[in-house]
C-alpha cells in the first residue's frame, strides 16, 4: 500500500479539499477554517491566503464559524501555531482548487490550461471565451483528497500575501454590533449564573433552596455535589439569586495552598529532566569567572476584559454549545465526560470572545451553561461569569523559579551554562490523556478528576518553552524541574514558560556582559551564528540608535532581550526604555520581528505591539495573591493592569522573509519584553530585579 | 417613573439615542443590562459591572458613565448615548471611521467604552494633546495592548472632526 504523502499543516489530519473550501454558484467563496479569532487577527490572514491562491476578490470570500458538525478539527488554537497549520493547510486547499477549476474549464472551453488565465474568479482563454469558477461550481468539485501536487504560487507573484489588508471584523466592532458570544440572543433564552465555591478546596454542605427561589425571576436552581447554579429570566434576577446563594450557602473549606512566594516551588515533589545538555572539556578547562543567579515570576492571570461566557441548549438527549473556546473539538471530548453523552450528542460553535490570551475560562464557561441547561430543556440558558469568577477560577500561568549558573574564559566568552527552571505544567486544556479539565466536573456529586497536568513537548515545550538557549555555549545543562501538583490551577498563558526562560536567560546574559565588561548588544552577537537571529538584534539596535555602553543616568536606561519564539517560530528582538520615579515606567519600546513570510505587515505588527504592552503590564504590575485558601484578587483594584497613561510608545520593524514558511507572532514578544525591561532597570540604576513583578517595593528593597 | 402595583418593578421611560423606550424593571437594576437585553443594544458591554473597567461607558447628558454602576431609574428621563447611537458600519461616525483606518483593535472589546469616553472628551476637548488623551481614558482598560493605536485614532478623529 502507498503511504499517503504528507500535506502541510493540519491539511495532513483534514485532507478531504471539500472540509476546507466551497466555491458557491453565487460568486461566493466560502471557507471553513479550524482556527478561530482570539482577537489576533487570524481570520483576515486567512481570507488573504485563500484570495490569492484562488484568484478572487476578498470581498467573495465567507468564513464559516467553526462549529464540530462540519469544521475541520484543528485541534486547539494557540501557540501561534494558527498559520503554520491552518494557514498553510488553506494556502494548498486553494492552490489545488484553483487547479481543478482550471482543468474544468480547460474542458469546457474545449483549450489547453496553458491558454488560460484567471481574474477574480474568470478564467479566459487567450483564443477567447471564458467561464467563471461560479458556473463551474459543483458539488464533486472539491469532494476529494488533496494531492499535495500542487505548487503554491511563488512569493514573488504575491498581490494579495504581504499587504495590509484591514482586518473584516473591526468595522461591526467599533460600532457596537452584536460581535461577540456576550451579544448572543437566542429565543426563550434565560440567564444563568455560577455559585463558585469560595476556594478551590471548599465543598458546599448546605443550602436553603427555597430562599433562593423566592428571588423574583427564578426558573430554577441547580445543585449537583457543589456544583451551585441558578437560572432566571433576567439577567439582573441571576445577579440577585447568585448574590442570595452566596450569603446563605454553606461551605467547609480547606487550606490547600502554599505561601504566596513562587520558591514554595523548589521544595515541592518535582519530575526532573535534563532536557539539554553539551560538553566540551578543553572550553571548560578556559573558566575564570563565574556566576549565578535566580529569577522568579509569580502566578500570573489571564484576565481577559470580558469575563468567560456560553450560551448552552439541551433537548432530547442532546447539546448544542456557543463558546468561545479556542477548542472546540477538545472542549467536546471533556463535555461528553462530564455530561455523559457520546460526542455526537453534542454541537459545539465557536462564536468569538474578548481576547484570551491561553486557557481561560471558556471552556468552563461552556460546560456550566450545559450543566444548567439540561435543568431547562428546549431553552437556552446563558452563563455570564462574574469578574469575580475570572479572577478567581480561571486557570493561571503558572510561577516560575529559573536558577543559573554560568562561567566566562578570560576573553569574556560564556564557557559553560546551566538553567534549572522549576514550575508547574503549562498545559491543563480540556481532552488531556486522562480525567477531564473541566472545571465544574471536578465538583459534582460524582466528581471526575482532572487529567494529570503536563508540558506539551518539546520542541516547543511548556514550562520549559524557551529554556534551551539559541546561544552558542560550548557547555551546557538545561533541567526541567516539573512540579506535578498544583495547588493553583494553571494552564497556558500566553508563550507559557517562554516568558519567564527568556526573561532569565536575557537578564542573565546582561549580567555576564556586564562582569565581562562587554557592551550587552555585541555580547549576545558574539554568541549567535543564526543569522536571522542575528538580523533582528542589528535591526532593533539600529532603530533604537542603541550606543555601546552607554550607562543609563541613574532614572534613565535602555536595555535588550531576544528570542526565538520556541526555538523554532518568529525571531524578535526588543529594546526597552525605562524611566525610574515613583514607579517604574516603559516609556518607549523597539521592536524588530522576523515572522517568515508575512502575510499581513500590519497584523503582524499590531500583534507584537500587543505583546510587548502586555508583557511590560505582566513585567512591571501582575501577581496572583492567594492566602492558604484561596485567590484573593477578584476585581481590577486588587490586581491593576497597566492603564492608558502608563503604556509605552512601541516602534516595530518587521524583516519580511517571502522565502521563508509564514510564523505565527502572537507570542513572540512576550520573552524579549520582560529580558528587555530588566536589562533596562539595571542600565538606569545599576540595581537587577531578578523577582517579577518590578514594583516600587521591589526596587526599594534591591537599593537597601 | 410610576411604581406598579403587582411586583418590585417600576415603568421607566428611557431616552436613548434620541429614541423613547418604555421599560418595566426593577428600579435598581444595572443601564446596562437594560440596554443589552430590554432595548437589544448589545455594544455597550459588560467587563467587570464593578465600575472599574470601563467597557460599559455610555453617555449620560453628554457626561461619560459606567453603565453597569448606574441604576436604571437614575437614567430615566436622561438622554443616553450609546455605541450604536454615534454610528454604524455604513455611516461611521469619525472616531469609529479613525479606529477602523488605525486598525485600533485586537478582540476590540474595550472599544465601545472607549470610545464614548474619547466622544465625550473631545466634545469639551476638540484639540486634546496625547497626554490629555490617555489621562481621559484613565478609567478605561484594554488588556490586548492597543493603548498607542487608540490613542492614534482619537488623535486622528480629533484631527477630521476640526477640519
Ligand atoms: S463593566 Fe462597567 S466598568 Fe466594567
Ligand atoms: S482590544 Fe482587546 S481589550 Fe482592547
Amino acid at each position: 500500500m502507498n503511504t499517503p504523502r504528507k500535506l502541510p499543516g493540519s491539511l495532513e489530519t483534514n485532507r478531504r479539499l471539500d472540509r476546507w473550501l466551497r466555491i458557491n454558484r453565487d460568486g461566493t467563496v466560502t471557507v471553513f477554517p479550524g482556527k478561530v479569532e482570539i482577537g489576533q487577527g487570524i481570520l483576515t490572514a486567512l481570507r488573504q491566503i485563500v484570495a490569492e491562491e484562488l484568484e478572487v476578490s476578498l470581498d467573495r470570500i465567507r468564513l464559516a464559524p467553526a462549529d464540530t458538525s462540519y469544521s475541520p478539527d484543528e485541534g486547539i488554537t494557540s501557540g501561534s501555531r494558527s498559520i503554520q497549520e491552518g494557514g498553510v493547510a488553506l494556502l494548498q486547499a486553494a492552490a489545488e482548487a484553483r487547479d481543478l477549476l482550471l482543468a474544468r474549464a480547460a474542458r469546457r472551453l474545449g483549450v489547453s490550461l496553458e491558454q488560460l488565465s484567471v481574474s477574480d474568479g474568470v478564467v479566459t482563454a487567450r483564443s477567447g471565451g471564458g467561464v467563471t469558477y461560479w458556473e463551474l461550481a459543483a458539488e464533486d468539485l472539491l469532494a476529494r483528497e488533496a494531492s499535495g501536487d500542487v505548487p503554491p504560487k511563488p512569493a514573488a507573484r504575491h498581490a494579495v500575501i504581504g499587504t495590509s489588508v484591514p482586518r473584516h471584523d473591526i468595522p461591526a466592532k467599533v460600532t457596537g454590533a452584536p460581535a461577540y458570544v456576550q451579544d448572543l440572543e437566542l429565543p426563550g433564552m434565560l440567564h444563568g449564573r455560577i455559585v463558585r465555591p469560595p476556594s478551590p478546596g471548599a465543598r458546599l454542605t448546605g443550602i436553603d433552596e427555597a430562599q433562593v427561589r423566592e428571588v423574583p425571576g427564578v426558573i430554577a436552581v441547580v445543585r449537583d455535589g457543589s456544583f451551585l447554579g441558578v437560572i432566571t429570566e433576567r439577567e439582573e434576577q441571576a445577579i440577585r439569586a447568585l448574590n442570595r446563594c452566596r450569603r446563605i450557602a454553606q461551605w467547609r473549606e480547606s487550606a490547600t495552598l502554599p505561601e504566596p512566594d513562587p520558591r514554595y516551588l523548589l521544595r515541592a515533589d518535582a519530575k526532573t529532566e535534563m532536557i539539554s545538555e553539551k560538553s566540551d572539556g578543553a572550553a571548560q578547562s578556559r573558566a575564570v569567572k563565574s556566576l549565578e543567579a535566580e529569577y522568579t515570576r509569580p502566578h500570573i492571570a489571564h484576565a481577559s476584559l470580558g469575563p468567560s461566557c456560553a450560551v448552552a441548549q439541551y433537548g432530547d438527549g442532546r447539546y448544542t454549545v456557543w463558546t468561545h473556546s479556542q477548542g472546540i473539538f477538545p472542549l467536546r471530548r471533556d463535555l461528553s465526560k462530564v455530561l455523559g453523552v457520546p460526542e455526537d450528542g453534542i454541537v459545539v460553535i465557536h462564536v468569538e470572545g474578548a481576547g484570551c490570551y491561553g486557557h481561560n475560562g471558556a471552556d468552563d464557561a461552556a460546560c456550566d451553561a450545559a450543566l444548567l441547561a439540561r435543568a431547562v430543556p428546549g431553552r437556552p440558558v446563558r452563563v455570564q461569569w462574574m469578574r469575580e469568577d475570572e479572577f478567581g477560577w480561571e486557570p493561571f500561568g503558572s510561577a516560575m523559579v529559573v536558577r543559573m549558573r554560568a562561567q566566562l574564559d578570560g576573553e569574556g566568552r560564556v564557557v559553560n551554562w546551566m538553567h534549572d527552571l522549576w514550575s508547574h505544567g503549562h498545559s491543563t486544556r480540556p481532552a488531556g490523556k486522562d480525567g477531564a479539565n473541566l472545571l465544574a466536573g471536578w465538583y459534582l456529586e460524582k466528581p471526575l478528576a482532572a487529567a494529570t497536568p503536563g508540558n506539551p513537548p518539546l520542541p516547543g515545550g511548556g514550562s520549559h518553552r524557551n529554556a534551551i538557549p539559541l546561544y552558542e555555549f560550548p557547555n551546557q545543562r538545561i533541567t526541567n524541574h516539573l512540579v506535578l501538583n498544583a495547588p493553583l490551577r494553571t494552564s497556558a498563558l500566553r508563550s507559557l514558560g517562554g516568558h519567564v526562560n527568556v526573561f532569565a536567560i536575557e537578564s542573565f546574559l546582561d549580567e555576564l556582559a556586564a562582569a565581562a565588561g562587554a557592551d550587552p548588544v555585541e555580547f549576545r552577537l558574539r554568541h549567535l551564528k543564526d543569522r536571522r537571529a542575528r538580523a533582528v538584534i542589528e535591526a532593533v539596535a539600529a532603530k533604537a540608535g542603541w550606543r555601546k555602553s552607554v550607562q543609563g543616568d541613574g532614572t534613565r536606561g535602555r536595555g535588550i532581550g531576544f528570542a526565538r519564539y520556541k526555538n523554532l517560530g518568529c525571531y524578535v528582538a526588543v529594546i526597552a526604555e525605562v524611566e525610574i520615579g515613583n514607579e517604574i515606567a516603559v516609556k518607549r519600546a523597539w521592536a524588530a520581528a522576523d515572522a517568515g513570510l508575512v502575510i499581513n505587515p500590519d497584523g503582524l505588527v499590531n500583534q507584537i505591539e500587543g505583546g510587548i504592552i502586555q508583557t511590560v503590564s505582566w513585567t512591571l504590575k501582575e501577581r496572583v495573591q492567594y492566602d492558604r485558601n484561596g485567590v484573593t484578587p477578584r476585581n481590577w483594584e486588587d490586581y491593576p493592569i497597566l492603564t492608558f497613561e502608563e503604556a509605552p510608545a512601541v516602534d516595530v520593524t518587521l524583516i519580511n522573509r517571502p522565502d521563508e514558511p509564514p510564523l505565527g507572532a502572537g507570542e513572540g514578544a512576550q520573552g524579549p519584553t520582560a529580558g528587555a525591561v530588566a536589562n533596562a532597570i539595571f542600565n538606569a540604576m545599576g540595581v537587577r530585579l531578578r523577582d517579577m513583578p518590578f514594583t516600587r517595593d521591589r526596587v526599594v528593597a534591591a537599593l537597601a | 417613573m410610576a411604581r406598579r402595583a403587582e411586583d418590585d418593578t417600576v415603568s421607566a421611560t428611557l431616552i436613548v439615542n434620541g429614541k423613547r423606550h418604555e421599560v418595566v424593571v426593577e428600579p435598581e437594576t444595572p443601564l446596562l443590562y437594560v440596554l443589552r437585553n430590554d432595548l437589544k443594544l448589545k455594544g455597550t458591554r459588560f467587563g467587570c459591572g464593578l465600575g472599574q473597567c470601563g467597557a460599559c461607558t455610555v453617555l449620560v447628558d453628554g457626561k461619560p458613565v459606567q453603565s453597569c454602576d448606574l441604576p436604571v431609574s437614575a437614567a430615566a428621563g436622561k438622554a443616553v448615548t450609546t455605541i450604536e447611537g454615534l454610528g454604524d458600519a455604513a455611516r461611521p461616525h469619525p472616531l469609529q471611521r479613525a479606529f477602523t483606518a488605525e486598525q485600533a483593535a485586537q478582540c476590540g472589546y474595550c472599544a465601545s467604552g472607549i470610545i464614548m469616553t474619547a466622544k465625550a472628551l473631545l466634545d469639551v476637548n476638540p484639540h486634546p494633546t496625547e497626554a490629555q488623551i490617555r489621562s481621559a481614558l484613565k478609567g478605561n482598560l484594554c488588556r490586548c495592548g492597543t493603548h498607542q493605536r487608540i490613542v492614534r485614532a482619537i488623535a486622528r478623529a480629533a484631527e477630521e472632526m476640526s477640519r
